[in-house]
């Protein structure tokens, strides 16, 4: 029953094939995305029926150039990069088929939105601390909390969620994993205006809201592995971008350097030296990784690029802020807007400074990724905990 | 960037190279005995050199087949400076095998003394110092008028066969018994340092200024690039140690590795090593492919490594507390390997300003 895994050149027929049948300049682009989806060339590596062939990872790009080439029209990975980055791949594993065939498609052809209800006001680095609690009612579950720092909520169709559902486990266990319809009674997003003056996130309240059991992902009670699977991809994510020289943040204040001599200083031009290399250093590194990944010999080198990235965004934007002198005293514009993107480089070097802070905080703070790194690559000893086996509802809070 | 990626990685070939290498150095070094060594009169191991030199072959990995060498490359020779800056090794290996053999590779080959002097420090029988100031880096190279003077700092030339030494009439080398070295009292015990008194030496012209000029930039630029992975042999040994002993290590009832205070430090040193590695890598790349990049890889790698090395050194004795304040504990040895490696074959700083040359960020006029 296994057949043989499609290469380059099946794979490269297949996109002409498509092309062929939808050319792209006579085609509406939601068309021609369902058209490729359906031809299994969206994520090859996915299962046949669910926009892929089983074929090799790596072998993605040879479609994306071919498409690319033929000027095809692409899903917007940016705007979808939450369902693309952390659903898919965990309803991808955890799903049953119906839930697959449901939300795949519309997923990756950019129809639906997703967004991930996981932080909580009290449950941030310590994500298994969280309190919203699904209740279990017949056939529904019913929800209620609050939960924080949604990236698109405003946007989306559908959330990830993670909710109680066993008060006296410890906090680990008594949790289970749900996708949550955003247009239900009782859903409730507010924008949360952030240090930009943007509200890119919002705050979620979800009061009674009832889950169908059937869009429960993955068995009562086993929400924290599911959302292992979610939270190792969002960090692959953030961290594994390939980058050309110059293509982080360095790449606009070593321009403006070269553009503006009279902003030049002895003591700016050594920190910017000293920033360039670190940027390059860290570019290599991700290309490192990289390799390895292609040579099957994954390195744990990707739980730390995130760090060096969080570092070199704060440190490079905020040395651009002050190459600008004068003009580093002002700001574009401090009107609340709700971005469906964040745009790093369209906007000026105090926007790139503020938002940067961020970097050490979204998908885990750099403190605890440090942890991380220490306990499980470097194999130090884990701090005492006292919470593990207590009730969750006997913690203090 | 035009060129095809570098190959970041290590290649089976050179993982092999790597544990004969270790298992020789484990075997043959006596870490705690250095300092000993470094005060006596023989501050290199000869037998030591005989052993990863000549009897290994891995003196001449940088010279061609034909010319009496194993014909590897760069990558192989960085693979060798890593586990040689792991075990703070005393032998003349960057100093003749990567500086002064890639000067004379920078030179007509063809010529018989060349290719003579080559072979001989390519089978380890004899071993050959470039006479200048150890703190040279590609950019900082000056010529001497001639065959005069004293030649400050120069590492290993005490032990050296053979001198080479770049003037302003051109290239010579000179015969360590023409001219008068005085051992001086290094930083770092473990790589030794002469002063070199020129005066009255008889040495061969082997190239005119011009080619011996970019013979010796040639020899420099090899050394800082592949003295990055050395750094990063230092490095490494310096983190496995450091956390080998807080995860043992117990003060208030718990191993002191459990602390976050200190995790957090070794978590960013773990950072800074991995990232080392990519940098040490592409230059030994660059260096080992001819690429036109070979000198922006060098000057980053070597402003980044250096600077992890002495971070390194001084975190594990730092972290080792007291016991890494003694003489006994060989921690000193990597603190002084790393921190006089950083001002070695050019600062931080002078690799940064030809970052700024190369990739077009002048300073203020």
């Amino acid at each position: 029953m296994s057949e043989q895994q499609p290469d380059a050149d099946e794979l490269r027929a297949r996109t002409q094939e498509l092309l062929a049948a939808h050319p792209p300049a006579a085609t509406e682009a939601i068309d021609f995305l369902k058209a490729r989806f359906d031809a299994g060339l969206a994520w090859v590596h996915y299962p046949v029926g669910l926009g892929g062939l089983g074929a090799p990872r790596s072998l993605q790009p040879v479609v994306d150039a071919e498409l690319a080439a033929a000027g095809a029209p692409d899903n917007d990975p940016r705007r979808i990069g939450i369902g693309l980055g952390m659903a898919a791949p965990t309803v991808l594993k955890y799903g049953t088929d119906e839930q697959k065939r449901r939300f795949l498609r519309p997923l990756w052809v950019g129809e639906e939105v997703w967004c991930q209800l996981f932080s909580e006001p009290g449950a941030g680095s310590d994500l298994a601390a969280l309190g919203t609690r699904a209740v279990r009612d017949g056939d529904h579950w019913v929800v209620t909390g609050q939960k924080v720092w949604t990236s698109s909520a405003h946007l989306a169709r559908w959330a990830i969620l993670i909710a109680r559902t066993d008060v006296d486990l410890p906090k680990h266990q008594g949790i289970t994993y749900f996708i949550c319809d955003m247009t239900d009674p009782g859903v409730e997003v507010r924008p949360l205006r952030q240090i930009t003056g943007e509200a890119e996130f919002n705050e979620v309240f979800l009061t009674g809201v009832r889950i169908p059991d059937a869009h429960r992902l993955g068995a009562v009670g086993e929400g924290w592995k599911v959302a292992q699977t979610t939270l190792m991809n969002e960090r692959v994510s953030i961290g594994g971008m390939r980058l050309p020289r110059e293509g982080g943040m360095i790449g606009p204040v070593a321009r403006t350097w070269r553009e503006r001599p009279e902003l030049r200083t002895h003591d700016l031009h050594q920190r910017l030296l000293t920033l360039w290399v670190e940027a390059e250093v860290a570019r290599l590194t991700g290309e490192r990784l990289r390799q390895q990944l292609v040579a099957g010999q994954p390195g744990p080198e990707g739980s730390g690029m995130k760090l060096a990235f969080a570092r070199l965004n704060q440190e490079i934007s905020g040395l651009e802020v002050e190459l600008l002198g004068q003009e580093g005293l002002l700001y574009s514009d401090w009107t609340m807007r709700r971005p469906v993107l964040v745009d790093f480089t369209g906007r000026d070097a105090g926007y790139r400074y503020l938002r940067s802070k961020g970097n050490s905080i979204e998908g885990g703070t750099s403190e605890v990724l440090l942890n991380i790194v220490a306990e499980r690559v470097l194999g130090l000893p884990a701090e005492p905990r006292n919470d593990k086996d207590v009730a969750w509802k006997d913690l203090a809070r | 960037m035009t060129e095809t990626a570098p190959d970041l990685l290590y290649s089976e070939a050179e993982e092999d190279l790597r544990a004969a290498v270790r298992s020789l150095l484990a075997d043959r070094t006596d870490t705690p005995s250095a300092p000993a060594r470094a005060e006596s009169d023989t501050p290199y191991d000869p037998r030591l050199w005989q052993a990863l030199g000549a009897e290994m072959g891995l003196a001449g990995l940088l010279v061609p087949e034909k010319l009496g060498g194993q014909g590897a490359g760069h990558r192989e020779a960085a693979v060798v400076l890593e586990e040689i800056g792991r075990s703070v090794a005393p032998v003349p290996y960057l100093t003749s095998s990567v500086v002064a053999t890639e000067t004379l590779l920078g030179l007509d080959t063809a010529t018989g003394e060349v290719a003579a002097l080559l072979g001989e420090l390519a089978s380890g029988r004899r071993t050959a110092a470039l006479a200048v100031p150890f703190s040279y880096g590609p950019d900082s190279l000056r010529l001497r008028g001639g065959l005069d003077g004293i030649v400050r700092t120069v590492a290993d030339a005490a032990t050296a066969d053979v001198l080479l030494v770049p003037t302003g009439q051109g290239l010579y080398a000179v015969e360590a018994g023409e001219a008068a070295s005085t051992a001086l009292t290094p930083l770092d015990l473990t790589r030794p340092l002469a002063d070199v008194a020129l005066d009255g030496a008889r040495g061969t012209l082997l190239a005119d200024v011009d080619t011996g000029r970019a013979a010796a930039r040639r020899g420099l630029l090899a050394g800082a690039g592949l003295l990055a992975s050395e750094q990063l042999g230092v490095a490494e040994w310096c983190l496995t140690e450091t956390v080998a002993y807080t995860r043992d290590r117990k003060q208030f009832n718990r191993p002191v590795g459990s602390f976050q205070a200190l995790k957090h430090r070794m978590a960013q040193l773990w950072l800074e090593v991995v990232s080392a590695r990519a940098a040490a890598r592409n230059a030994a790349d660059a260096l080992a492919t001819g690429s036109q990049e070979a000198p922006l890889a060098v000057a980053v790698a070597q402003a980044y490594c250096s600077r992890v090395a002495v971070h390194a050194a001084e975190e594990c004795v730092q972290l080792h507390g007291g016991i890494g304040m003694t003489w006994e504990h060989p921690a000193h040895l990597y603190l002084k390997r790393a921190k006089s490696a950083q001002s070695a074959l050019g600062s931080a700083g002078e690799h940064r300003a030809s970052v700024a040359e190369i990739v077009g960020l002048p300073g203020p006029a």
